[in-house]
């Protein structure tokens, strides 16, 4: 009889742009992206040109830290089926300078409040799903610090 | 460019009609503002289908085998929510460039109750990011643009609840509506919580409809009506880079770059518009859109409301048909179902909610993602 072998089991990020290290979580998951060497801008992920002025050539990868504020949030009370309700789901301004969504922990979602405007948050890492194939999948999220 | 106008319309009343197919509703649409523009299928040169959810269906043509399979050329576009108008758009150019005399624009959807939650399912893979890393549904983007409206400006829940019920008073009146029923203030804000800031009412409900427009170039116009209703700008922009987008979809900046350009191209200012009929898809986009639109000054949407400006006998008014808070948002037809109310109140044709003496309307649409649509009509 032939001897099986598992398939090795992977951890994967949930979107492109949250590169999990090898050994994590001993090592931590971080958001990168790139930048454009001509105008500065900063973007999420791969990018083929800038998405402000078009350069092509002088783009580089940028490794963005884990603290910034929330710009803006909602509550959200309805939505697609199997999700726990409600949940914060804002735009964090990353000090690195560039915005990503997030769902944010440590606040009351059943009193959203005009002073969550600028909160700082600190981005930690969890899996949150397994894939088709078995594999576990992670996600950023972010709590109030 | 030359003189365009709009000969015939039509829309369906937006609701449900799960006994019909969206094709038989886009060719009663279609048969309708042809008898309105008192010509049929055999007098128009190209046809433009606006249809979301079925974008490879080969609506425009399967319309055609209903109402006359002419042979004419039959384009299918979609383009988000700014589908119909986009629609509409291309029918204006092909008869403003001189390339065709006639042209019809249809916009059509079928969405039963599927709400617009539909874009939150995680396709082929067995997740989503829904609910995990923030919120892409609309409710939950549209509640964020409002918030940041909240964070600059101060503006309260409340000043934005009472955009829903300036609309819900306004589609008592609008036999076309899918709601006509009024929302006091009070039962806007205990209304169940959707996506803060909107409440229930304070989102608009999906559903099915279609709508259409027969357009002309002014000599051949002539032919067919004593009342056109011209065509001062047809705008469409997409949203140029902003910091935040495409992180947050930013429906501010692909507007007023769209604004600017309809009033440059119609010649006017905000205060010379009659009326207006802006993309209240929520509550929280009609009070960003005012300042967008630049109905009022920077920060002032809240007062704006406040002061009931926005009322059919106010100083500009918003929605006079209910908006799609009380009408209904079957997403491809509501671009040309815009431009249908503007018609009706120029041609002195739109009963009740008649607004009075109608010269100058503007008819605005956001797809997201992001399309703006702003067509301009004058009588």
């Amino acid at each position: 009889m032939a001897e099986e072998t598992a398939t090795e089991k992977k951890t994967n990020p949930i979107i492109p742009f949250l590169r999990i290290p090898e050994k994590y979580p001993d090592d931590a998951a971080y958001l990168w992206g790139m930048q454009c060497g001509s105008c500065k801008a900063k973007f999420l992920g791969a990018r083929l040109a800038c998405g402000k002025c078009g350069e092509t050539d002088k783009l580089s990868e940028i490794k963005f830290g884990d603290e910034g504020e929330i710009y803006v949030f909602s509550v959200v009370h309805q939505t697609v089926p199997g999700l726990e309700v409600p949940y914060v789901g804002a735009i964090i301004d990353l000090d690195d300078g560039v915005s990503v969504r997030a769902n944010v922990y440590g606040l009351d979602p059943l009193k959203p409040d005009a002073s969550w405007f600028g909160k700082r948050v600190k981005m930690f890492t969890e899996v949150t799903a397994q894939d088709r194939e078995g594999n576990d999948v992670v996600a950023a999220k972010f709590k109030v610090l | 460019m030359r003189d365009v106008a709009v000969v015939g319309v039509n829309m369906l009343k937006f609701g449900r009609y799960p006994e019909k197919d969206v094709v038989q509703l886009a060719a009663e649409s279609s048969i309708n503002a042809l008898k309105d523009a008192g010509c049929s299928i055999n007098d128009i040169e190209i046809v433009v289908s606006g249809n979301l959810y079925q974008a490879n269906g080969m609506i425009g043509q399967r319309i055609m085998k209903e109402i006359g399979a002419t042979g004419v050329p039959v384009v299918n576009v979609s383009n988000a929510c700014a589908t119909g108008s986009t629609a509409f758009r291309e029918a204006y150019y092909a008869v403003a460039s001189g390339a065709y005399d006639t042209a019809m624009a249809v916009g059509s959807e079928q969405m039963g109750k599927m709400g617009l939650l539909g874009a939150g399912g995680g396709g082929d893979r067995a997740y989503s990011t829904e609910g995990v890393m923030g919120t892409g549904l609309m409710p939950g983007v549209f509640g964020q643009a409002g918030a940041e409206h909240m964070r600059k400006y101060g503006t309260t829940q409340e000043q934005i609840a009472k955009i829903a019920v300036k609309n819900h008073q306004h589609g008592v009146l609008n036999p076309m509506a899918q709601y006509q029923v009024e929302t006091p203030l009070e039962d806007v804000l205990n209304a169940r919580v959707i996506a803060w800031p909107n409440t229930l009412y304070m989102c608009c409900p999906t559903g099915d409809g279609a709508s259409a427009a027969v357009i002309m170039s002014a000599e051949k116009a002539k032919k067919f009506t004593t009342k056109p209703v011209w065509v001062a700008a047809s705008i469409l922009t997409s949203d140029p880079y902003q910091e935040r987008n495409p992180t947050m979809f930013d429906i501010n900046t692909v507007t007023r770059l769209a604004s600017k350009k309809a009033y440059e191209t119609a010649g006017i200012g905000p205060e010379d518009l009659d009326m207006v009929e802006l993309h209240d898809c929520f509550a929280t986009a009609e009070l960003v859109h005012y300042e967008n639109l630049f109905l009022c000054g920077e920060g002032e949407a809240g007062k704006l409301i406040d002061d009931g400006e926005t009322y059919n006998g106010g100083k500009i008014p918003v929605n006079v048909s209910g908006g799609l808070l009380s009408k209904g948002h079957p997403l491809g037809a509501t671009g040309v179902a815009n431009i249908t109310e503007i018609v009706w109140h120029l041609r002195e044709e739109a009963g009740d909610r008649q607004v009075k003496g109608a010269k100058t309307g503007l008819a605005h649409v956001i797809g997201l993602g992001s399309a703006c649509t702003i067509n301009v009509l004058k009588r």
